[in-house]
């Protein structure tokens, strides 16, 4: 039965468009008229729309145009505005926060007040998009563990951008706005401070970053592979026996000795998920503001093994060479 | 369906060109430098490896010249630096400087034609001060160039100018009200990272601390930002990208600043940015009044030194062509210039230095 292993979607439901639940009073209208989609139908759900942005989604979006709009601008003047350097050097470009010397200063606008300016309403659409996500959920009756998800990436975000630069007491500690240059500066970041590998916040990142990967695809190859049996169908199954669900606990029980449930496999995807995040901003807090070099932290605390060397290479600065 | 399948196969054509547009065609070979493990390790690809020493063959040494004889000074007037050779020595070394600057131009790229002594063509008065450099540098900086010592070939290859030579870069054209960063543009001086693209002008020619990296596990007031880290870091790719090597060829990478993890080649390697500095600010500089605008920069600087200038992609210039052995009269001053030497000023105590490599405002 080879339609069981397609690795998109094989069957389409197609039903009269349906708009959703009934929204609470005082909502705004959704937006656009549902339409369908054959090729989002081999991904996920064929019908497209409406949406619903209300408020807070409306506040998010023109934000979030304005950081954008700020940001694209002044790498498009770093270029003296032209169009085909922009592209060009896409890439490369960036809007890069004030120099060390204003501190937590406000600077001119082009010495990084726009970095400044860009970074609140960039902070702003996030904030408001994280409400609005609060409030779909809430208007859907959900719980909010999407919301609390997505509060502990905003942590992550703001340690990187906001709360260690404060803390460090500069705001040229923090990311610049570019592509390459936010990787250039988290390698020139964890040079900076004797590197990052020797921060165990970091390694515990790590550890929940893959092991959310690791579960995500355990879990998905999971349900695929019962789903032959209606495993797609995962909750309502969970307690009955000889069911889709119970082969797939008994696959891993066979396996490993232990199983997580229908239910539980998914609190384990949202704890890798969200302890990634809050680890890797605990890692980032305490980097230079209690911890001067990781390296050097580790060989401290017996994590750094020491090895071998062949020549001892002495310090030209403590060999006392004149120059 | 019918269009998907057509369209497919040119489009995973297309897609996989372009994701392998970046990829330099294998096999590399892996030369493990350090201890077992550690990643201690330089990569070669064998095919670029070859292209490379052939462009990298240095030009045959000229044949002896015969002992005794004449000096130089006793025949020609106005011979300042190589004052204590013999005529014949003299002229072979004018012969050979011939061959390794201005093959095409001949001798009368520096002088003046029926006139040898005549200091008119600017060109003569800075290779009176490329020799001395020469000399002082196979002298003086040994932990740098070793016994190998340098030549004028070294950096020129057969060309007036060096082929890698650099001026400050004004970074690309910018509106007024931007003030400009010194990074965030694609540039090779980098090897194509967003890094600071002129890191040369603060510490290969002004001697900015490059030193970054705290030394103690727990902050003790190490004023460097991240900002800073990124100049140092575009330092250090010009300096891997000139010698074709990894940043294993001189650091253990767990811990760039520690000394006790790094290899000898370290101490070379810092050598060799006094040395560049010392060879921009002693021998370069000075020489600035003299040169016309052609060899100079957008502000005014004369083309400089890097790391690039001599190595051109090799971990040692010319793969160590042993040249000097057969050309004595560059292996230091020469004595009568050696007693001016003595006069000049002391190579430059290494700087302590504060303050960030601001951006270039030159």
């Amino acid at each position: 039965m080879p339609e069981y292993q397609n690795i998109f979607n094989s069957v389409q439901l197609r039903s009269p468009a349906y708009p959703g639940v009934p929204l609470p009073k005082g909502s705004l209208p959704r937006i656009g008229t549902p339409t369908f989609s054959y090729w989002l139908g081999k991904i996920g759900d064929a019908q497209v729309g409406p949406i619903y942005l209300g408020f807070a989604g409306t506040m998010s979006l023109i934000f979030g145009f304005v950081a954008i709009l700020i940001i694209g601008f002044n790498m498009l003047a770093s270029v003296d505005w032209s169009i085909i350097q922009f592209i060009k050097h896409f890439f490369w470009l960036a809007l890069e926060p004030p120099a060390p010397q204003y501190g937590l200063s406000i600077p001119p606008l082009a010495e990084g007040g726009w970095w400044l300016m860009a970074g609140f309403f960039l902070t702003a659409a996030i904030l408001l998009w994280w409400v609005r996500i609060y409030q779909r959920a809430e208007a859907l009756g959900m719980s909010q563990h999407l919301a609390w998800a997505f509060a502990a990436a905003i942590f992550f975000y703001l340690s990187l951008g906001f709360i260690r630069p404060v803390l460090m007491g500069s705001w040229a500690e923090a990311v610049p706005f570019g592509i390459f240059p936010h990787l250039d500066w988290t390698a020139a970041f964890s040079i900076r401070y004797g590197n990052l590998y020797y921060n165990p916040f970091h390694m515990l990142s790590i550890a929940f970053l893959y092991g959310a990967a690791l579960l995500f695809a355990m879990h998905g190859a999971t349900v695929l592979a019962v789903s032959r049996f209606g495993g797609d169908r995962e909750i309502d199954q969970i307690t009955d026996r000889g069911t889709a669900s119970e082969r797939a606990a008994i696959f891993w029980r066979w396996t490993m000795g232990f199983n997580a449930t229908m239910e539980s496999i998914h609190r384990w995807g949202w704890w890798f998920a969200v302890l990634t995040v809050i680890t890797a901003g605990i890692g980032i807090l305490l980097t230079g503001t209690v911890v001067e070099n990781w390296y050097l932290w580790a060989v401290k605390h017996g994590v750094a093994p020491s090895y071998p060397v062949d020549v001892i290479v002495p310090s030209p600065y403590e060999a006392g060479v004149a120059q | 369906m019918k269009i998907g399948k057509h369209v497919s196969i040119p489009l995973v054509a297309v897609v996989a060109s372009v994701l392998l547009l970046g990829c330099e065609r294998p096999p590399p070979e892996v030369v493990q430098v350090g201890y077992r493990g550690l990643g201690m390790e330089q990569n070669y690809n064998p095919r670029l490896l070859q292209a490379s020493v052939k462009e990298n063959i240095p030009p045959e040494s000229l044949p002896a010249a015969a002992p005794g004889g004449l000096m130089a000074t006793d025949v020609y007037n106005n011979v300042q630096v190589l004052s204590d050779l013999t005529l014949a020595e003299f002229t072979r070394l004018m012969v050979a400087v011939t061959v390794w600057v201005s093959p095409k131009e001949g001798c009368n790229y520096c002088h003046v034609p029926g006139n040898w002594e005549s200091d008119d063509i600017y060109t003569k008065i800075v290779s009176r001060r490329m020799f001395e450099m020469t000399q002082q540098t196979n002298a003086d900086w040994k932990d740098h160039v070793a016994d190998t010592g340098v030549t004028c070939y070294t950096c020129h290859r057969g060309e007036p100018v060096p082929k890698y030579v650099w001026t400050t870069d004004p970074g690309p054209g910018q509106p007024s009200g931007m003030t400009p960063t010194g990074q965030n543009y694609a540039s090779s001086t980098v090897a194509y990272s967003s890094l600071p693209y002129d890191p040369y002008t603060p510490f290969l020619d002004q001697a900015n601390e490059i030193r970054v990296i705290g030394t103690t596990a727990l902050p003790a007031g190490n004023k460097a930002s991240t900002k800073q880290a990124e100049w140092t870091y575009g330092l250090m790719m010009h300096m891997s990208d000139s010698l074709g090597v990894n940043c294993t060829f001189c650091h253990n990478t767990r811990s760039f600043m520690a000394w006790d993890q790094s290899t000898p080649q370290r101490t070379t390697a810092w050598y060799a940015i006094r040395h560049v500095r010392e060879m921009n600010q002693d021998y370069i500089w000075p020489l600035n009044d003299e040169l016309p605008d052609s060899r100079k920069g957008p502000y005014g600087d004369p083309f400089k030194v890097n790391c690039m200038t001599c190595h051109q992609g090799v971990y040692k210039p010319l793969y160590a062509s042993q040249m000097l052995k057969d050309y004595p009269s560059l292996q230091g001053p020469t004595k009568a210039a050696a007693a001016d030497a003595a006069e000049a000023p002391p190579v430059q105590p290494a700087p302590v230095e504060e303050a960030a490599p601001a951006p270039q405002k030159l």
